[in-house]
């Protein structure tokens, strides 16, 4: 019964964060980071003071790029990426011509300065050869190729911030500078990502709850024909769970859409002023 | 982005248009149904961690090695995992040898997400000591055959090689209690890695504008695809992955049912899998009753003396220069000893080591297994650049696989104590002649 006293008077003088922590450290080591930390607090808030169904705040500049053909900025709350569209033009490697359409290549990088610590190889490493991939045939699929025959459209995408959500900046900036290049498309291709955390599904992650070791759903779509063309997942998630963070991945794409639609709406609107139309 | 389409294979319109027009009525050019798989067998090399995937008529084979490294900073007691993929000139046209090209890249973060991410392979339990050494994972993925649907066959081959490899057991020990010592399997049995799941990747194609779904396209209905979608998922019921890159649009329903188609196959493949790995694993199981007695009768006692079964004690005096280098410092001194260790090993100045070559050139013609010289192993990066000298030495007389140096570094080799090496070294010959004997 003494040393019950003794503990007790312990606990009330130094306060429980003395034991406690002291037990505590090896086992939050051990822990994932996923129990770590609290994502979305009691109140509903983020990291950020975002509810978790809401986007990040979005800006987009077309016409940046004054040798390009078209060119745009995106910038999805910290992210920030600029792409570049050369084309339709002479297919310069002739072995890779193609008689029925137009070749479209891509490229992404993102820039040494892009990350908290300085990259030292931004290209050429397996993820930026995946996420090249990937942003081509997502615009391949969009864009009306068969008009184009022999020719070559180039897309260069540069991210300038990186805080997440690259990927679905890239389209969205990819989408707007093809856009700009004057090149017929089907649809815009939007994208959006969202995921798992805390179980909420949180729309739009940053850096932070990206590196968190949750899944991370990055969705793209075709608005006006409500077709899926990018999706990649990564992490575990349960099948039901895996519906309702695709579904509000989508919906973050169609608000994206709308987003840029009124973007290129107004950019229009100076092109005609501008002619004085 | 680079592709020297002049080399590969194109499909002609008449093929396109056939393909498509049979979807239609749910034909495919193979006979098979639209969400059937191709037959699928699994086999397994000699050494644990190899397998070989047939799925009709892609191949891959999968290799698995691991070895002790340094973690990363922001995971000091975390293991790695690492996929490397080759896709060699042979399985197809278009694939040429040098940096991999884009579909390489896709496969292997497709296989890595899905092994990775998901958690299947607990890498807390390859932590030797925290912060100092890891047990690192290579997953080496050749493509020998291209008939479609590379993918899901790698994956397979991948998950086959980890449930089969088994890595040797290390413990804390030496001076100061911080040198890490490799066991040899003899002496320890090496450990099988703990997967907790396995991902079974499987693969979708979308053909045509009303978007026919498809499972497992085959070489000729990936030329006419429009899109494709690999789900990784366990028996579980989780997703554990999913990779749709671009390409033809498809309605969110259409995924989910792809999904769900996807979980039935899982747990098919899952079966299968796991089938093979049993069979193989009682095969091995009984391979090493026969081996025992072999093994008793030559290793000594003591630990100290132990010996695998075709190891001539090569150098003593090498030995006792590594032994001396190593006992000195601490591991910082390990690569040290690695130098050492590849300047001492084929070129030798001692006069028993002559000896002990030819014998060993014997004993590699008489086993696949390259013989290795006995050192006291701290860690393994010094031993296995060793292994690589005496390798590319005996390289003609040896035809082993390149990987069996790897392996060989796992198999095995002894501590030698420094005096009582000295004092035996006759003794141990004739043992080793009469090992030989029994090898042979």
């Amino acid at each position: 019964m003494g040393l019950k006293c003794l503990a007790q008077h312990y606990l009330k003088s130094t306060g429980p964060s003395f034991i406690l922590t002291k037990k505590n450290k090896p086992l939050r080591r051990r822990t994932a980071s996923l129990s770590k930390m609290e994502f979305v607090n009691p109140e509903g808030l983020r990291l950020d003071g975002r509810r978790p169904m809401e986007m990040r705040q979005l800006r987009a500049e077309i016409g940046v790029v004054s040798k390009a053909d078209g060119s745009a900025v995106f910038e999805m709350g910290n992210t920030k990426v600029i792409a570049a569209v050369y084309g339709p033009r002479e297919v310069q490697n002739r072995s890779q011509q193609s008689n029925d359409e137009a070749l479209v290549r891509c490229e992404y990088s993102m820039a040494n300065f892009s990350t908290g610590d300085r990259m030292r190889k931004p290209k050429g490493d397996r993820r930026s050869t995946e996420i090249s991939m990937v942003i081509r045939q997502t615009m391949e699929a969009c864009i009306l190729t068969h008009l184009m025959p022999r020719s070559q459209i180039d897309i260069f995408v540069q991210v300038l911030q990186a805080d997440g959500g690259t990927r679905s900046a890239c389209i969205n900036a990819a989408t707007l500078a093809l856009a700009d290049a004057g090149i017929p498309m089907t649809d815009i291709v939007t994208s959006c990502s969202a995921g798992f955390l805390n179980g909420t599904p949180l729309l739009d992650l940053n850096y932070v709850e990206d590196s968190a070791g949750g899944p991370d759903v990055t969705v793209g779509i075709l608005p006006k024909l409500d077709k899926v063309t990018l999706l990649q997942m990564d992490s575990k998630l349960q099948m039901e769970t895996f519906e309702t963070v695709m579904q509000l991945a989508t919906e973050g794409c169609k608000a994206v859409a709308s987003y840029i639609r009124e973007v290129l709406l107004e950019n229009t609107k100076q092109l005609e002023s501008r002619r004085g139309v | 982005m680079e592709q020297r389409l002049a080399n590969s294979w194109r499909m002609t319109v008449n093929e396109k248009n056939f393909i498509q027009t049979a979807l239609l009525s749910d034909l495919r050019i193979d006979g098979r149904g639209p969400f059937d798989y191709r037959n699928l067998t699994i086999q397994f090399g000699i050494e644990d961690g190899s397998s070989e995937v047939q799925l009709g008529q892609t191949r891959v084979m999968g290799f698995v090695t691991s070895q002790l490294v340094q973690p990363y900073r922001d995971r000091p007691n975390e293991g790695t995992l690492a996929i490397f993929t080759e896709f060699s000139p042979m399985a197809d046209p278009s694939f040429e040898i040098g940096r991999p090209g884009e579909s390489a890249v896709e496969l292997g973060r497709i296989v890595d997400r899905g092994l990775r991410e998901s958690r299947a392979i607990d890498t807390e339990s390859l932590c030797v000591v925290a912060g100092k050494w890891v047990w690192s994972i290579r997953i080496d993925l050749h493509i020998l055959d291209n008939g479609g649907n590379l993918v899901d066959a790698a994956n397979i081959a991948a998950l086959a090689a980890l449930l089969t490899f088994r890595r040797p057991e290390c413990t804390l020990g030496g001076e100061d209690g911080q040198e890490v010592i490799i066991h040899p399997p003899e002496v320890r049995e090496p450990l099988a890695l703990i997967v907790h799941h396995l991902p079974i990747a499987v693969t979708f194609a979308f053909i045509g504008n009303e978007s026919r779904v498809i499972i497992d396209p085959s070489h000729f209905e990936e030329a006419v695809m429009g899109g494709k979608l690999t789900a990784t998922l366990n028996t579980n019921g989780d997703v554990c992955a999913i990779q749709k890159a671009g390409g033809e649009g498809v309605m969110q329903s259409v995924v989910m049912q792809c999904l769900r188609i996807a979980s039935v196959k899982a747990a098919d493949i899952t079966g299968k899998i796991k089938k093979a790995v049993e069979s193989y694993k009682t095969k091995r199981d009984l391979k090493k009753i026969k081996r025992h007695p072999d093994s008793v009768d030559i290793s000594n006692i003591s630990k100290d003396m132990e010996k695998s079964k075709l190891e001539l004690v090569k150098c003593q005096s090498d030995d006792m220069e590594i032994e001396g280098h190593s006992s000195k410092k601490d591991e910082s001194s390990l690569r040290h000893s690695k130098h050492k260790a590849l300047i001492s090993g084929p070129s030798s100045w001692d006069p028993y080591s002559k000896i002990a070559d030819t014998d060993e050139l014997k004993a590699s013609l008489a086993s696949r297994a390259v013989a290795t010289p006995n050192l006291k192993m701290d860690v393994m990066p010094p031993e296995k650049q060793q292994l690589n000298v005496k390798d590319e030495s005996h390289r003609d007389a040896d035809p082993s696989p390149p990987l069996l140096v790897a392996a060989e570094a796992r198999e095995e080799k002894n501590k030698a104590k420094t005096l009582l090496d000295a004092v035996k070294p006759k003794h141990k010959r004739k043992k080793k002649n009469a090992s030989n004997s029994n090898g042979s």
